[in-house]
């Protein structure tokens, strides 16, 4: 764990319920030190994604608070908050409209960048993120494969380099092997760079690769909050769910 | 003379007409897209308002073009000191076309941007675009095929609706189309039927272009300075033409508007009472014809017409919904008094003729069964089809009365355009007809009028109506009608008639030729 830790987003008792009444996080206590990846993992529907998008501001909590570098975030300015976090969804939603290369710079364009200066940083993350700028930079979304799109949502996440990523299920969508090959790529980019990243997952073996810490979820609750050795060390039904996963032959999630 | 003869010998009437379509179309369909687009934007904002406004926009495409013209004739919207909405003529034919227009190009913005993919919408809105940099540079790109799409529905749409342009003197090639039906001339029909076809067609395939080049999507990006350019310059040609088009008919005080429904007769009296004017006294006269349905009444009670004639009949039941009445005299009175009490509108001296409805056979049926009156047909009504106007379909000295005081059971009845039922009856698709007994087409196609034994039809004199307030303004327009009064016979209407649509003279010369014979010069003024 780093030396330094200072909280980059914090949990206060923070519950959300939708309209129509339906409880999805109960009382949710959590924090992610800078520089950190916490993943957060659980079944489909558990509240990972909702968690996630209480930080970014696309949801607000019904109750308790959400703090993004140590402010609440019902007092960000939504749209100053988004810049400063990098956010990566499975689906990616590249903008068809657009080159490889205008889909990076869109957060900087935004910004009000130099056009030369916009240019020259997506290159250089289109290097980052392995893709030749030379052959991507003018291709649109719909002539690349889905590891190539994921690589440059990823890019364009980091193009006005936020301190903060958010990524839902960013691999989720591809196949085993080239997640597999991505997923070690990123885990040497997360090395480089040091920025605190939630990591939203339900793939165990994922999570185990890329984590500081976990934060597995049940039903809109913390089950357990741990570095991966804690997590193997758990009684906990569902925690010893998802570790059978890790080594059993038959789950497509398995390594070679 | 065939259609290509046809368009050779008319080719600067038929560009003059086509030009005129074309601005109806095109100002129309700009109108409803600056109105459109951002309404459809407005509605995927809130959701909540797409059900009351598709809906007022689907109400208004099953709006019958005469009601809706109807509507907005009396109307006065004024905007900067212009007239913007309201009064005969291309403004309000605009407005009808707009308001047609309008459900294609909001329904298609609205579900061009609701249907972009939510992964899309979310990636933008996650990495920090305002709901206005989402809209300019995500949403409307990739809604733009679909926007065009509506667009292009409507503008097809808007070059078949803008035929009924013709119906309140806005021009267009509606005029040779209704022109084509009132007279039973084919050539005339497809004159301005065939240039509307091609410029839907034509609308069709350019705007089909379009499409495709948008739906890519690629390298079309809505910066925002683009956009303002692109709407201010919409938004500034739109209103110059509008305000063009609004301001165009100056309605100085010296000049009088004859107006006149739809059909021939209507034109050559409308034409009667304008040359009459025009030679007896200095006013300059504007024609207004053919104005269809009862828009030339909206017109006059709304002051964009001074005169026009009217059938005495006719007001009773249409206009005041009086029930019928058979004598000529007391009807007349009848019509005088509501007239000036309800509308301050003055019936001056009726013109001489009575164009009642007329029960029309095939001379050779005439001939053949020794057919003199209506009552002579009950016999052979059972096995016969007759073929009706709407007008004589639901108004209440029509069909339901006729065939009650005549005891007539026909095979079937056939409802549709008086126009159409002359040709169909020569054409042996039907039997018996209700024309009306000024008609040239009467003599022209051999048909016989049989008698109406038991009076039922009331009399339809026709009457110059005038507005009380012009005849204030210009008293010696009362002298001219009154020196027309009782000058035209029923024979020579009939005979005027049918020089024009039988023989296919204008109506101008016609009417100029009646003024001679009668040793009223015209064209003199003083």
């Amino acid at each position: 764990m780093a030396a330094v830790e200072k909280k980059a987003i914090e949990f206060r008792n923070v519950s959300f319920r939708l309209p129509s009444g339906r409880t999805l996080l109960y009382d949710l206590n959590l924090s992610v030190n800078q520089g950190e990846t916490l993943v957060l993992l659980g079944r489909s529907g558990c509240g990972k994604t909702t968690t996630l998008k209480l930080i970014n501001r696309l949801l607000d909590p019904t109750d308790g608070q959400v703090l993004v570098d140590g402010k609440p975030t019902t007092e960000w300015d939504p749209i100053r908050l988004r810049r400063h976090i990098g956010y990566v969804i499975q689906e990616i939603g590249l903008f068809p409209h657009f080159t490889i290369e205008e889909n990076v710079g869109v957060v900087p364009r935004l910004e009000g960048w130099e056009e030369n200066k916009i240019n020259a940083r997506a290159r250089e993350l289109l290097n980052l993120v392995g893709l030749d700028p030379e052959r991507f930079a003018g291709r649109y979304p719909r002539e690349l494969s889905g590891g190539q799109r994921q690589r440059v949502g990823v890019a364009r996440a980091l193009a006005a380099d936020p301190p903060i990523m958010l990524l839902d299920e960013p691999f989720g969508a591809l196949d085993p092997i080239t997640r597999r090959e991505i997923q070690q790529e990123f885990r040497s980019l997360q090395r480089r760079l040091g920025k605190t990243m939630v990591f939203v997952t339900h793939d165990v073996r994922e999570a185990f690769l890329l984590a500081s810490r976990i934060a597995l979820l049940k039903d809109g609750k913390i089950v357990l909050l741990g570095p991966p050795a804690d997590f193997l060390k758990s009684a906990e039904p569902e925690v010893q769910a998802f570790v059978s996963c890790l080594s059993d032959p038959a789950s497509s999630e398995a390594a070679p | 003379m065939n259609l290509w003869e046809f368009l050779l010998a008319h080719r600067a009437e038929v560009s003059q007409l086509s030009l005129e379509h074309l601005f109806l179309v095109a100002v129309s369909t700009g109108i409803a897209i600056l109105i459109g687009v951002p309404l459809g934007i407005m509605l995927t904002r809130r959701p909540s308002l797409s059900k009351p406004i598709l809906g007022f926009a689907n109400i208004m495409q099953t709006v019958p073009s005469l009601a809706l013209f109807g509507f907005l004739i009396p109307l006065n919207i004024y905007l900067f000191h212009v007239r913007v909405i309201g009064g005969i003529g291309a403004r309000t034919a605009i407005a009808a076309l707009v308001l047609y227009a309008l459900l294609p190009i909001i329904r298609n913005t609205f579900t061009g941007i609701s249907n972009v993919d939510p992964a899309i919408r979310e990636a933008g809105k996650g990495l920090g675009m305002t709901d206005r940099q989402l809209l300019l540079q995500v949403e409307i790109p990739l809604a733009l095929g679909v926007i065009i799409a509506g667009v292009r529905v409507a503008t097809v749409i808007s070059v078949g609706t803008a035929t009924i342009a013709a119906a309140i003197d806005a021009g267009g090639l509606g005029r040779y189309i209704f022109r084509g039906l009132r007279m039973n001339d084919n050539t005339l029909i497809l004159a301005g039927a065939v240039p509307a076809a091609t410029m839907a067609l034509a609308a069709d395939f350019l705007l089909g272009r379009v499409e495709v080049l948008f739906s890519r999507g690629a390298g079309v990006r809505l910066g925002r300075r683009r956009v303002i350019a692109a709407a201010a310059v919409a938004l500034a040609a739109a209103l110059g033409v509008w305000a063009a088009v609004a301001l165009h008919p100056g309605a100085a005080s010296s000049r009088i508007a004859i107006g006149s429904k739809d059909f021939t007769e209507q034109i050559l009296v409308g034409e009667i009472l304008a040359q009459a004017i025009e030679s007896k006294t200095g006013l300059q006269v504007e024609r207004r014809f053919d104005l269809g349905g009862n828009l030339a009444h909206d017109a006059l009670v709304a002051g964009e017409i001074d005169a026009y004639v009217e059938y005495t009949g006719t007001a009773l039941t249409a206009i005041l919904k009086l029930p019928p009445l058979s004598d000529a005299k007391e009807v007349y009175r009848r019509v005088k008094e509501e007239y000036a009490a309800r509308f301050g509108l003055e019936w001056t001296e009726p013109l001489g003729f009575n164009n009642t409805f007329a029960i029309l056979v095939r001379g050779e049926d005439a001939g053949r069964l020794k057919l003199k009156t209506i009552a002579d047909v009950t016999a052979y009504a059972p096995r016969w089809r007759a073929g009706f106007g709407q007008d004589f379909m639901s108004r209440p000295d029509g069909y339901e009365g006729f065939a009650r005081a005549y005891g007539l059971k026909f095979l079937q009845v056939r409802e549709m355009d008086l126009s159409l039922t002359y040709r169909a009856l020569a054409d042996r698709q039907i039997d018996l007809i209700a024309g009306n007994s000024t008609d040239g087409l009467i003599a022209r196609l051999g048909l016989v009028q049989l008698e109406d034994d038991r009076r039922y039809f009331p009399p339809y004199d026709a009457v110059p109506v005038v507005r009380q307030q012009t005849l204030q303004q210009h008293p010696e327009i009362r002298a001219v009608l009154k020196a027309l009064g009782g000058s035209i016979s029923v024979e020579e209407m009939r005979q005027m008639n049918f020089e024009v649509d039988g023989a296919r003279r204008a109506p101008k010369d016609v009417v100029e030729e009646f003024f001679r014979k009668k040793g009223l010069k015209s064209g003199e003024r003083p």
